[in-house]
């Protein structure tokens, strides 16, 4: 078992935003998170990735007790993030945006980055090289000195996976990637996904809101609905369940 | 220390810490509709002061009457600067705004050294208000018994306006979210020059009283006041009128208390309301009365 | 083009190097205060710059760590007897009174300390937002300040320190002012600049890609307070006296103000703005004394110079919010595009 939460639970004063949830995500596989608007999808993220401790309950993540540990840990351990309302660093260009992602394998502080030496030189150099890599797999090689926002909206999207890539998880959170995309543009996405999953030997839990588009790529989901999980198998399941279909209505 | 000079102390406090509160109130509301700290706020107190000794010394009208105006133009005044300094950078990151916030103080200040000359002028007998009062042992100015109550009556009708008629509905809905009230048609607008004009008018209120209490003026008197006055609305939680009130009334008494009983600090004690100010920050961020904010992630 | 701008950095900087020495022969001495004022005024627009623009922190603590380390490096240099005729009211404290380090060894200790108090008020402030955070170090600035007006036995409270030996000469504070703009450069185009800039830029979204956020504030804040420690002994040691009042929440806003103006975000914004600040304030002093100028007679206007001031950073925060600079640089390539330098044979840039 790659990540496993067990119990996991988010109050906020009165309001409970997830409520005992259970899930797994296994080494290699896509899982798919879904559920309405508000069902407390980003809480998990947010609870698993370290911004939230959760109220109640535990996040392990190969074998290790992570709950609560501060963001830049977990990322530290391997577990790397997109966020819901893209969250790119508007004063830098794409390549910058994207070396950013490295902070965490780099090893650079203050003494060593102003002084040159070798260590950090031949660490700045290696990222670089790796950025560059992840930009040319993303389409985005081209705009690599461009100001990150100055991207269309998917090409923006597409940039925070990169980034998100370049910290060299094992695990990749993606918090509605394919929001404001148009079918074919969720397509093309889905299957850059498959590809990034292969090359990079990644497990990936995926937040979606399109149903049509999650169901081709996951191999199991997990089905929320006002912080608590109603249904939970493959697609199949998913897609007969009467309970999610109330939830749902099936509607995109 | 015995009783008389203890109620003497308590007075004191009492006067002081009304004082504070009513520019507290001005701070609070100003940043629970802008999020913004109105670092001008000190000076349009001080401006109070000079337009009543204007005012009144030109015996052009009642004392009252002047005072009336004067109370008036400081909130014309605060409703002017938030049209120039504040309006234009109501998109901006918030450090424009601070920036300006800081940059319209200066100027004011320096501009009243300019206009008014820097010495201090002594403000004009006002037989209300200075007559003093005995009760026992006890003395008083007639004015450090008229603030605490203008004080309550303020908060009165201040809780009133908020919680009770649509205007301070409207207040509250700025407050809470900009857009959803936009979009509920409010008068986003209207609505932050009432609260600039109300908050001014009670600091233009707050630095007469003051003016009238230690009889002298200086174009520089806003400082610090205005920058204790902002610590005790962050202590009482800010935002909150009644926080305000409360920070307000805590400051002065502490102020005078620590002064009284610990004639030694006396050199610290403009250092006390920053400590204090910074215990509240770390240890209850959102003030005494206040409510804690999240982002959304 | 690494090679070709590394190349006109070293001939700018020969040259500048000349020019200094020249005008240290040539320029009287008002002339060249104002020069070296400029210098030190760089170290502390760069020191502000560190940890508002690229940082993103609101801090306005600056006056603060400038008292610090002038106070520290100023009683470490001064001579025994010196220390014996300020501290009249009440003696030094015996260890110092007869402490004299060489200039180099106080000025550095100046730095430390305004560090280790960034440090010990970093940790616990750095955890506020925005507005408060500015508050909280405005209240630390003044705290320090009002600490040193009390604590006669160490700092002769309210009557300041006289006499303290002139050793900002002109190569010193320039020295020091280019070695801290080669500093802020390597900096900021590192790796590591680059989380100074990701948490200003989305905290959140930084801490999420692997920076520790906490730790990156406390660092850059604890690196400018020491930046500004330096620059308050430097000052210290050209003006020669130093009391707690000068150390009040104006100077930290002129630092402010040239910042703002050449460009929260931007190394030679502050460094242009830096000269042009203070040439400009020496220039405006006329406006503060009495004016006898043809047929026009004034008294002078104190204050006058401070509303032109502060009408300048209003004007500028509300027209042109980014400065003068913005949060670019000027470099070689800039030059190059404006066709004030030759282009390079191949055409196009790095």
């Amino acid at each position: 078992m790659k990540l496993v939460t067990n119990g996991a639970t988010m109050r906020f004063g009165g309001l409970v935003a997830v409520s005992a949830l259970n899930l797994e995500v296994d080494k290699s596989e896509i899982v798919g998170l879904i559920g309405p608007n508000g069902a407390g999808k980003t809480t998990a993220f947010n609870m698993i990735t370290g911004v939230y401790e959760p109220t109640e309950g535990r996040v392990v993540f190969e074998g290790r007790d992570i709950t609560g540990t501060k963001p830049h840990r977990i990322t530290e351990a391997g577990i790397a993030r997109t966020f819901q309302n893209i969250r790119l660093f508007s004063t830098m260009s794409v390549l910058e945006n994207v070396l950013v992602g490295s902070t965490v394998r780099e090893k650079a502080n203050w003494i060593n980055s102003v002084l040159g030496t070798p260590g950090y030189r031949r660490n700045a150099k290696e990222a670089r090289e790796f950025a560059m890599e992840l930009l040319a797999d993303t389409g985005l090689a081209d705009n690599a000195g461009e100001q990150a926002t100055s991207l269309p909206y998917g090409k923006q999207r597409r940039l925070e996976i990169a980034r998100a890539l370049a910290s060299r998880p094992s695990l990749l959170l993606l918090d509605e990637p394919a929001a404001g995309m148009n079918p074919q543009e969720s397509i093309e996405l889905m299957e850059f996904i498959h590809q990034i999953r292969e090359r990079f030997d990644l497990s990936i839990l995926l937040i979606e809101h399109h149903m049509q588009v999650v169901m081709g790529v996951c191999s199991r989901m997990y089905v929320l609905d006002y912080g608590v999980m109603i249904a939970h198998g493959t697609p199949g399941e998913i897609r007969r369940d009467p309970k999610v279909i109330e939830a749902y209505l099936g509607v995109d | 220390m015995d009783l008389a000079t203890f109620l003497q102390q308590l007075a004191n406090a009492a006067s002081l810490g009304s004082l504070y509160s009513l520019i507290a109130i001005g701070y609070t509301m100003v940043y629970g509709i802008l999020r913004l700290i109105n670092f001008a706020h000190g000076d349009v107190f001080m401006l109070g002061g000079y337009f009543a000794f204007y005012l009144v010394g030109s015996a052009f009208m009642p004392w009252w009457v002047a005072l009336i105006v004067a109370i008036a133009l400081s909130a014309i005044f605060g409703i002017c600067l938030e049209r120039v300094a504040y309006r234009p950078l109501r998109d901006s990151p918030r450090i424009s705004l601070m920036i300006s916030a800081i940059g319209a103080s200066f100027l004011i200040e320096n501009l009243c050294v300019v206009l008014f000359s820097g010495r201090p002028k002594s403000f004009p007998s006002i037989p209300l208000l200075d007559t003093v009062v005995n009760f026992g042992s006890v003395s008083v100015l007639s004015v450090s018994l008229i603030i605490p109550v203008i004080t309550a009556i303020m908060l009165v009708v201040l809780l009133f306006v908020v919680h009770k008629t649509k205007t301070g509905m409207a207040m509250r809905a700025v407050a809470t979210d900009v857009e959803a009230a936009r979009l509920m048609a409010i008068d986003v607008n209207w609505v932050i020059s009432i609260t600039f004009g109300i908050g001014s008018a009670l600091a233009g209120l707050g630095g007469i009283m003051w003016a009238a209490k230690y009889p002298q003026l200086n174009p520089l008197m806003g400082i610090m006041p205005g920058l204790k006055c902002f610590i005790a609305a962050v202590i009482g939680g800010i935002g909150d009128i009644g926080g305000a009130v409360l920070g307000g009334f805590l400051l002065g008494f502490i102020e005078i208390m620590v002064a009284a009983f610990l004639p030694q600090l006396t050199g610290y004690r403009d250092a006390f309301s920053f400590v204090l100010l910074i215990l509240v920050l770390l240890l209850k961020p959102a003030g005494l009365l206040g409510k804690r904010l999240s982002v959304k992630v | 083009m690494k090679t070709r701008d590394t190349l006109l950095t070293l001939i700018a900087l020969a040259v500048f190097v000349l020019l200094l020495g020249l005008a240290d022969r040539t320029m009287g001495n008002y002339a060249m205060r104002i020069l070296n004022l400029s210098a030190i005024y760089i170290v502390l627009a760069l020191s502000l710059n560190l940890v508002n623009g690229f940082t993103g922190l609101f801090s306005l603590g600056c006056a603060g760590f400038m008292a610090v380390g002038a106070y520290v490096s100023a009683l470490l240099t001064m001579s025994p007897d010196a220390k014996e005729m300020n501290f009249f009211l009440e003696p030094l404290t015996p260890w110092l009174q007869h402490l004299t380090l060489p200039f180099g060894i106080a000025l550095i200790a100046g730095g430390v300390c305004a560090a280790i108090a960034g440090l010990i008020i970093g940790i616990p402030v750095l955890r506020l937002k925005d507005d408060y955070l500015a508050i909280a170090t405005l209240g630390f600035g003044e705290i320090i300040r009002v600490i040193i007006t009390n604590y006669q036995g160490l700092t002769n409270g309210a009557q300041g320190l006289k006499s303290i030996p002139k050793y900002s000469t002109t190569w010193v504070v320039w020295g020091v002012a280019l070695l801290t703009i080669l500093f802020m450069s390597r900096l900021v185009r590192s790796s590591y600049g680059r989380q100074l800039k990701a948490v200003r830029d989305d905290e959140i979204a930084a801490e999420a890609m692997g920076v520790n956020v906490f730790r990156v504030k406390v660092a850059s804040f604890t690196i400018s307070s020491f930046m500004a420690g330096v620059g308050g002994a430097m000052l210290g040691h050209m003006i020669t006296t130093i009391d707690p009042k000068m150390f009040s929440f104006m100077l930290t806003f002129n630092i402010l103000l040239i910042v703002v103006l050449g460009g929260n975000g931007s190394i030679s914004g502050s460094v242009i703005a830096s000269i042009g600040v203070t040439v400009l304030m020496e220039a405006m002093r006329f406006l503060d004394e009495p004016l006898n100028f043809l047929f026009v007679k004034t008294d002078g206007l104190p204050g006058l110079r401070m509303v032109v001031f502060s009408a300048l950073l209003m004007i500028v925060v509300l027209f042109r919010q980014r400065g003068l600079m913005g949060d670019r640089e000027l470099s070689w390539e800039r030059l190059a595009k404006a066709g004030l330098l030759p282009r390079s044979k191949k055409g196009g840039l790095a």
